[in-house]
């Protein structure tokens, strides 16, 4: 059903996109300090837009065509919200911890994640590139936030340039595309392949985007960046990177091959393959020897994103499934883990080293048990929802016969395991350090949420499976 | 009332093994005296039903396995040989619970003490009244399992634990030769069933299979397998080494396992399949060769150890050695005549010592006994009955038995059975030897103990000496009475078809036409030892210490046993400790953990510096990076066109 003027098809968006301004009038002709107000606004206006989006119609095609919602996008986008919402509140607390706390930061975050939810509808490349531009502006941004510290900035401006590099190739890969097939809609695109006119043209094309996205998910070998700007950027927004924006790009990458490529499956599986084969294998080797707790995530969320891509590889509905409830469980575990590592400060001063969660079970019980399942689960030990997240990308690659790709995932599964269980063996058989400070009340509670979600995701794993199904199925019934 | 005789000792087992805790020491005691009493008692009747009547049984309990040709069940045969066992059985190790109950009476375990003793005695009866080669064979383990944990009963002291897996281990030996004798039976006769078998043997009796590209009589084989079964289990020459060391378990044990009954299943065992074994005469003439030498040798080392419980463990061995020479001269009957008589005195004798190592403080050793006759005059006594009548001095037990055996070699009239005469009497004047310097050196002479013990020294408890006096009785008549029924006129009548022995090799009746001095001989070789005894070690105490310098060598080579531990240790242990260190050190360690398990950690860290080294921090070569990325997925395609 397309139609020009169905602004209702993009309320969330809109929503945000206001509500941004409106924070951001108020914070400016607001005295004082008005960082918690804005945060809590800001985390309010997310959660209005999760409402916009699950009530929302869907199966809309607005603006000529350029903005799709259905399931996927809306699975996509609940998915990127809670992430955005999370991530807001812990960082609230912490920037205040950090004497850095400024109501910019939520503004920006929620420019960010209106560019988000954006990509997760883009149905064009020109919508497809705003979308994209509006989140990686306003990540840049926040990656150097905490600008009187040289790590900070130095993260900023790496991932900026890097970023630029990216975008670079992607909008050659969009000119290519256009030059070869005369249009930027999804629709026209398909139309051209599936008329059996793609020539290399077009596929040097797409393996540019494809780059240019995996540069986004921080996927190997485009993930360079993602060490040195995750332990540079502030630990909430770092958080921040390692969710919602891989979400989002994922989701892009899922609609634009599955979409106005899919009858070209064939060649863009073999990219697909030996990138998330590459991010494994990085992702499960590199994080070996880091000592810095937020570079290891780095790695981690690496090999984790080669875990998701196993889903793109497969290139059926089942692979996106996979993928989806991949991410979902991601999601929790990642936010989970991320309210441990805020929680790492020694007298108010913030601490990065794996070495100082040591006797962490002797002084934090709670914390330690919660971080050890969320290891446990990273690395995929059943009972805990990590393990279905990897059963399912692993079950759709063997269905598609894609034994090479599932064997390597277990196998460098096996070697991640090593650095998840060397945190727990930290934890629990190490004399104890310092004691934290007690963690803040919010950044307790969601660290108990993630923990019961990931705990508890076997015993009703119904809504998240079903959800995902729906969201995969819609994106193979793409109108035209 | 059969299989109630045999199920009461396994139901007192359980009861006081598994109900230690409610039923306290005293109430184990009890379960366990009355089952196995029970059990004794039944005997009696089966023993006349089955032997006097001749009526033998065989009651079918349960099938068992049923696969493919098997066909095997739990079933009870109960025959004359068994009724014999029962009795053997059942009496000795009634008198053993009896006694244990003095003798143990400081120990914290006494339940569990108990309910092995039973367990044992259940698979001691199950052994002896299977009716086929399986259910043998599990009795056969199941006295196994029993030997090993009460010889480690003590299991806090190592030398207990060593002597329980040495015991275990050398069994393990005959036991694969007594598991490849089965296979071989199962191969050639395609059944397990004794009275199968033996209606088939005749059929087979030429039957030869090839094996190595040489032919080879198959009865033969299946004879010397069996036989290799039943060396390690009645420690024969060669797998005999356990049997010493077994000493370790307490006195109650060895008089019940290490004397009276486990060690001569073999000799069961070898006369149950007596059918088999007259068709394979080579395998007959190893048993006699093997029996003989283990009867010198035996005797021979018994004349230089201090060890008092050593030195009947040795006499035992050389007994086991007699009875099986006379297995190989077909004198089956002969064979289970010294296995009842030599029961009831062997027990004696180590209870007898059990009630001297009581009264003098837990000593074993003789060289600090001495001059306490007159302080346990009863043990003292019963220790001379014991003696005499393994020495075979005329009518006590052991004289009609080992006559008989002697005579039945000698009446065999073959170059193995001169042989085993010869040796036989030799040892026989060594048997007398031993058992009077074990008498002279425990009770005579000055005391060698110290005042402490000395002032300790006391008689037994009633709960000791009765079963004493009850086995006396039984070393003193068992072999007069026995005589006419298990190898005199009547045997024919009494074994009925529980043992077969060919015509012609009919020698317990040829011994009854030996010379006049043949049957003489043994027992002037007994009283000649007794004699040389007393010379020895009472008038002339100076001789022995003489002869050992003089005969340095020989004198180390009987102590040490002939040097068969240093042997085996040099021969089996030592290379099989370095093939195994070798093993864990190369293979396992430098290998296996080496490739794999370290190998591959090693590599991960490798990959892993190797990677975080490409990390340089440097914005240009991570740009390098993707933008080489991209450049190797364009050029893929653009050759692949």
């Amino acid at each position: 059903m397309t139609s020009a003027l169905n602004l209702g098809a993009a309320l969330p968006e809109i929503f945000l996109a206001v509500a941004g301004m409106a924070l951001l009038m108020y914070g400016v002709f607001r005295k004082g300090d008005t960082t918690t107000s804005v945060g809590w606004m800001t985390v309010i206006a997310f959660i209005v837009a999760a409402i916009f989006v699950v009530t929302g119609e869907t199966n809309q095609l607005v603006f000529g065509g350029s903005f799709i919602t259905d399931s996927f996008s809306a699975f996509a986008k609940v998915l990127i919200l809670a992430g955005g919402a999370f991530t807001l509140i812990m960082a609230l607390q912490w920037l205040k911890a950090e004497k850095i706390a400024r109501f910019e930061f939520c503004i920006i975050m929620l420019f960010a994640t209106t560019g988000m939810l954006m990509m997760a509808s883009a149905n064009d490349l020109i919508s497809f590139y705003l979308g994209l531009e509006l989140q990686s502006l306003s990540a840049y941004v926040i990656a150097a936030f905490n600008r009187d510290n040289l790590r900070s900035t130095e993260a900023g401006l790496k991932y900026f340039v890097l970023g630029a590099v990216a975008s670079g190739l992607l909008l050659y890969g969009m000119s290519m595309l256009y030059g070869f097939t005369g249009t930027t809609t999804f629709a026209g695109i398909a139309e051209v392949i599936g008329a059996g006119h793609a020539g290399t043209g077009v596929l040097v094309g797409l393996v540019f985007i494809l780059a240019g996205l995996s540069f986004k998910v921080s996927a190997a070998p485009f993930h360079m960046w993602t060490p040195d700007v995750y332990e540079g950027a502030p630990t909430p927004v770092t958080a921040f990177f390692a969710i919602a924006p891989k979400v989002a790009a994922l989701a892009l990458m899922a609609r634009v091959l599955m979409g106005p490529f899919y009858e070209m499956a064939d060649q863009w599986q073999q990219v697909v393959w030996l990138v998330a084969a590459l991010s494994m294998f990085i992702g499960g080797f590199a994080a070996i020897t880091q000592t810095n707790i937020k570079r290891l995530m780095a790695y981690s969320s690496i090999g984790h994103v080669g875990y998701a891509l196993i889903g793109l590889a497969v290139a059926d509905e089942q692979g996106v499934r996979g993928m989806l409830i991949y991410l979902a469980i991601y999601l929790f575990m990642n936010v989970g883990t991320f309210a441990v590592i805020l929680s790492m400060r020694f007298k108010g001063r913030a601490t990065e080293q794996i070495s100082d969660l040591s006797g962490l079970s002797k002084t934090h019980p709670v914390m330690a048990l919660w971080l050890a399942i969320f290891m446990f689960s990273m690395a995929g030990i059943p009972p805990l929802a990590g393990f279905f997240g990897k059963l399912y990308v692993f079950l759709a690659a063997v269905q598609a016969e894609l034994y090479g790709l599932a064997v390597i995932g277990v196998l460098t599964s096996v070697v991640a395991a090593f650095y998840y269980l060397r945190i727990i063996k930290v934890m629990y058989f190490d004399e104890p350090v310092e004691a934290f400070d007690r963690p803040s009340r919010a950044t307790s509670a969601i660290l108990g949420i993630c923990g019961l979600f990931v705990t508890l995701f076997i015993v009703y794993p119904a809504p998240i499976l079903a959800a995902a199904s729906a969201a995969a199925a819609s994106l193979f019934q793409m109108p035209g | 009332m059969y299989v109630a005789a045999i199920f009461l000792p396994l139901l007192a087992a359980i009861v006081a093994g598994f109900g230690r805790h409610f039923l306290g020491d005293r109430g184990a005691q009890i379960v366990t005296i009355l089952g196995v009493g029970t059990a004794a008692i039944l005997s009696v009747p089966i023993f006349v039903t089955v032997a006097l009547n001749g009526n033998p049984q065989v009651i079918e309990l349960f099938t068992w396995i049923r696969s493919g040709d098997m066909d095997t069940s739990w079933a009870l045969r109960i025959d004359t040989l068994t009724a014999v066992m029962l009795i053997v059985v059942n009496w000795v190790s009634f008198m053993v619970h009896i006694y244990s109950v003095g003798y143990m009476h400081h120990d914290p375990s006494i339940p569990r003490f108990q309910a092995y003793l039973s367990f044992f005695t259940f698979s001691m009866l199950m052994l002896v009244t299977s009716d086929n080669l399986i259910q043998l064979f599990f009795g056969w383990e199941g006295v196994g399992v029993a030997s090993y944990l009460l010889i480690g009963f003590w299991y806090h002291k190592p030398s207990a634990n060593s002597a329980a897996m040495k015991a275990f281990l050398v069994n393990r030996v005959g036991d694969f030769g007594f598991a490849l004798g089965i296979a071989g039976v199962f191969f050639l006769f395609d059944t397990v069933n004794f009275s199968e078998i033996f209606a088939a043997v005749p059929q087979h009796a030429d039957t030869t299979v090839t094996f190595f590209g040489v032919e080879w009589h198959a009865l033969t084989i299946i004879g010397i397998l069996l036989f290799i079964g039943a060396m390690g289990k009645s420690a024969q020459l060669g797998l005999h080494t356990w049997l010493p060391d077994a000493m370790e378990g307490p006195t109650p044990v060895s008089a019940l396992i290490h004397a009276a009954t486990m060690v001569t299943a073999g000799v069961f065992m070898v006369t149950r399949m007596s059918p088999v074994f007259e068709y394979a005469p080579t395998a007959l003439a190893i048993v006699t060769v093997v029996g003989a030498l283990t009867a010198i040798f035996a005797a021979t080392v018994g004349c230089v150890q201090n060890d008092i419980k050593r030195v009947i463990a040795y006499s035992t061995c050389s007994q086991l050695g007699y009875m099986f020479f006379a297995i190989g001269v077909s004198a089956y009957q002969a064979a289970i005549f010294h296995l009842m008589t030599h029961a009831f005195f062997k027990a004696l004798l180590f209870l007898g010592a059990g009630s001297v190592i009581h009264a003098m403080s837990d000593e074993q050793d003789m060289r600090k006994m001495g001059g306490i006759w007159k302080h346990i005059k009863l043990t003292y006594a019963v220790m001379w009955i014991g003696s005499l009548a393994l020495a075979g001095v005329p009518f006590f037990a052991g004289y009609f038995s080992k006559d008989m055996i002697l005579e039945a070699a000698y009446g065999a009239h073959s170059g193995v059975g001169m042989f085993a005469f010869w040796i036989g009497i030799i040892a026989a004047f060594l048997t007398a030897f031993y058992s009077w310097r074990l008498l002279i050196m425990t009770f005579h002479g000055k005391p060698r103990a110290d005042e402490y013990v000395m002032s300790h020294v006391h008689e037994s408890p009633a709960v000791m000496t009765i079963p004493l006096i009850v086995l006396a009785v039984g070393a003193v008549f068992a072999g007069y009475i026995g005589y006419d029924v298990f190898v005199g006129p009547a045997r024919g009548e009494f074994w009925g078809e529980s043992i077969l022995i060919l015509a012609d090799n009919d020698s317990v009746g040829a011994a009854h036409h030996v010379p006049g001095w043949v049957p003489i001989l043994p027992a002037a070789m007994g009283v000649a030892g007794i004699l040389t005894a007393y010379v020895f070690y009472m008038l002339a105490p100076g001789i022995p210490g003489m002869l050992a310098r003089t005969f340095q060598p020989v004198y180390k080579f009987l102590l040490n046993k002939w040097y068969f531990d240093e042997l085996y240790d040099a021969i089996f242990v030592r290379p099989t400790w370095y093939l195994g260190r070798g093993f864990w050190k190369s293979g396992d360690g430098a290998l296996i953990d080496g490739v794999g398990p370290n190998g591959v950690a090693a590599a991960a860290k490798n990959v892993a510096q190797r990677l975080s080294r490409m990390q340089s921090g440097y914005v240009y070569h991570y740009a390098f990076f993707m933008i080489a990325g991209l450049f190797v997925f364009v050029t893929w395609y653009m050759i692949k066109g």
